[in-house]
């Protein structure tokens, strides 16, 4: 724990919405908005307040407060409605050093601009990806972000920030059904921004992607045949017999470092 | 080069011409010569020519002798394509590839191949030609730009540029967009920094990009929206984030590549910045704990190896995740979430080491999506070793024991000299 936290409480604002589950299209928790929370609540002295923007009556928020949060705030919005202006009315109003969010909504567009928006409105910067927070002080975050194929990256971020939470970050915790009917949803009175742009656009069923073909673009029947009968066969790569082990044992280092997997 | 049978119409005339001072060095191989014993000696096979569809032609006239100099050519034909040339491009499509390993990902030439059907319908929609502008940070090992549809290269190769620095990134497609008449940005909407950079140009120039969208046809794009749930189809926005696959590579031109013009490149002044994202690096990761199959390096265990505990050892010190072939599990050497395989994970790692392991059909389908195999087996005929891109014959033992100390010297070494800089 940082000594600079202890003096004064982080104020740290999650911002939540109602998820779907990718089968069935239950409205559940978010998983990445779990994620974000769980981040917020294990942060030392952090203040976490927790906003969602949409339905009031939503049944699904109580999984959030059932995670061990006394209290959620609600700015009703309507489903076709644009929330980033009545966000960033809300961030103003209540200044937090940190906005956590997930990176991409499970309904709606999900285009996972929100953050983006909201840090560019504020004039904040923005950490997509963030699988931990480290340490927060000095005015300044440190964060691991996940890359692809599990690997991480360090980074400092200057405060107040917006830090968008990955599937990379740890499992959020279990939410308790009694916490969560005993939790308090407090509605607040919010403006509605309609989002025009988006009404005679089509929703349908995701549709299964065509699969990619392998087109055969030969110029002659010759390869067209070949094309078409030819076994692919690897040429085969490179086979040493080595005299000693510690030739073979080179030519596969060379090998590990052109490849650069050696770290 | 081509099979094409093609005749050398200087050499024929010159083996016409007996005058000719290279007519003796040509005409070499005779067809008729006079023998030891005075009897005029013919070479039946040199008689004719081949002729322009391979089959021998033999010309009775007289008109034309020894060879038509046709020599029939063989290995692979690398067809040339032609060359697509923009001259003064009147707009253009940007596209900024991921330059993954420093190379184009197949995302990459997949949104070039699209950004060149767009450049098309543009530029015939407004009579004028535009081009492909690709945008490259930091230094790269790509030599197939030409082939993957790049009009116009802007390279910045400078030390702020590497690492993550979208700001910095931001700033230098801001300021094209301000010098430059940028018709559409293209980027792969990816987890290697496309789908971040994307959504910060969008959110910085106020417009609405379309996420995720893997079809384009008549100006409307189809988006995956709602959690992969839903196809949403909605006019074609300036800012496109392509998903994977999301149009055919160009395959059928060569581009110029040419760098954007100096002028150009010195009208891009751009604006100070303070950073306010600093990059720290990549963070050593425990290599056991990285899932199986998003591994970047795999060291797998298979019927071949003895002694566990060197394998453990050897992955340890080759800072590799572990796999094993069925045998391996199976036998109670590993845990069964290591096994590579059609019945265990398909794997996607870039190498892929493979010691004590023969290659089995199944085995060998898991690791169907690996860049580079090397195997290390005593058996020199095993299917493996015909996959592996590398293969050593030799013990598994003595390799692995080998490798291990020759690995942890060439780390010795390397920390010596980040101590001594």
């Amino acid at each position: 724990m940082q000594p600079e936290m202890q003096s004064s409480e982080l104020n740290v604002s999650v911002l939540l919405s109602v998820g779907a589950h990718p089968k069935t299209a239950r409205s559940r928790r978010a998983d990445q908005d779990a994620k974000a929370l769980e981040l917020a609540l294990s942060l030392p002295k952090a203040r976490v307040a927790a906003i969602h923007a949409g339905d009031a009556g939503d049944e699904a928020l109580r999984q959030y407060l059932g995670m061990g949060l006394p209290a959620l705030q609600v700015l009703p919005q309507p489903k076709e409605a644009d929330v980033v202006p009545v966000l960033v009315d809300y961030l103003r109003q209540h200044p937090a050093t940190l906005v956590l969010t997930g990176g991409k909504a499970e309904q709606g567009e999900s285009s996972g601009m929100l953050p983006y928006l909201l840090a560019q409105e504020l004039g904040w910067p923005v950490v997509p990806r963030v699988a931990a927070v480290e340490s927060v002080g000095n005015g300044k975050a440190a964060v691991l972000q996940a890359l692809p194929r599990g690997q991480r990256r360090a980074l400092t971020v200057s405060l107040p920030c917006v830090l968008c939470i990955d599937e990379a970050a740890p499992a959020p915790r279990q939410s308790a059904f009694a916490l969560g009917q005993r939790g308090k949803i407090e509605v607040l009175s919010a403006a509605v921004t309609t989002d025009s742009e988006r009404a005679d656009w089509t929703v349908q069923p995701a549709r299964k992607r065509p699969k990619r073909l392998k087109v055969v673009k030969a110029k002659t029947a010759a390869d067209r045949f070949k094309a078409a009968t030819a076994k692919a066969s690897g040429d085969g790569g490179q086979v040493i017999v080595p005299k000693t082990v510690e030739e073979g044992a080179e030519a596969i280092l060379k090998m590990l470092k052109e490849e650069g997997v050696l770290r | 080069m081509s099979d094409i049978i093609r005749r050398d119409p200087r050499r024929e005339w010159i083996l016409r011409n007996r005058l000719h001072p290279l007519h003796a060095s040509l005409a070499a191989p005779q067809d008729q010569w006079m023998g030891p014993n005075g009897v005029l000696r013919k070479n039946p096979h040199a008689v004719g020519f081949i002729g322009p569809n391979g089959i021998k032609r033999i010309d009775r006239s007289g008109s034309q002798t020894g060879d038509g100099g046709s020599v029939r050519r063989s290995g692979a034909a690398e067809v040339q394509l032609p060359v697509f040339r923009v001259e003064q491009p009147a707009f253009y499509v940007v596209v900024v590839p991921d330059m993954v390993g420093g190379r184009l990902s197949s995302h990459d030439k997949d949104v070039l191949g699209l950004a060149h059907q767009l450049v098309k319908q543009s530029s015939a929609a407004r009579g004028e030609q535009g081009a492909v502008l690709a945008v490259v940070f930091g230094a790269h090992k790509e030599s197939a730009f030409d082939t993957a549809g790049v009009d116009r290269l802007l390279h910045l190769d400078d030390s702020k540029y590497t690492g993550y620095a979208p700001e910095q990134r931001l700033n230098v497609l801001t300021s094209l967009e301000r010098t430059l008449e940028v018709s559409q940005w293209l980027l792969p909407d990816s987890l290697e920094g496309g789908g971040d950079l994307g959504r910060r140009l969008a959110a910085k120039l106020k417009q609405r990009p379309a996420t995720q969208a893997w079809a384009l046809a008549e100006g409307l794009v189809t988006c995956r929206a709602a959690g992969q749930r839903e196809d949403w189809q909605r006019p074609a926005s300036r800012i496109l984030l392509m998903a994977n696959e999301c149009a055919e590579p160009v395959s059928e031109t060569r581009h110029e590549v040419k760098p954007l013009l100096e002028e150009l490149a010195r009208q891009l002044e751009l604006p100070a910045l303070i950073s306010r994202i600093e990059d720290k690096g990549q963070v050593a990761v425990d290599p056991s704990a990285v899932p199986l199959g998003e591994a970047e390096f795999i060291l797998s265990a298979g019927n071949g190896i003895r002694d566990f505990a060197l394998f453990h050892d050897a992955a340890k010190a080759l800072r590799a995740t572990e796999g094993a072939s069925r045998v391996a599990v199976d036998n109670g050497d590993m845990p069964r979430f290591r096994q590579v395989g059609a019945t265990g994970t398909w794997v996607t790692a870039r190498v892929y080491l493979a010691v004590g392991i023969s290659g089995a059909v199944q085995h060998l389908q898991g690791i169907g999506q690996c860049d580079k195999v090397i195997a290390i087996n005593t058996d020199a005929g095993c299917d493996m070793v015909k996959r592996a891109d590398l293969s050593v014959i030799a013990d598994s033992t003595d390799m692995l024991a080998a490798l291990i100390k020759l690995v942890e010297g060439y780390r010795g070494a390397e920390e010596g000299e980040e101590d001594a800089a």
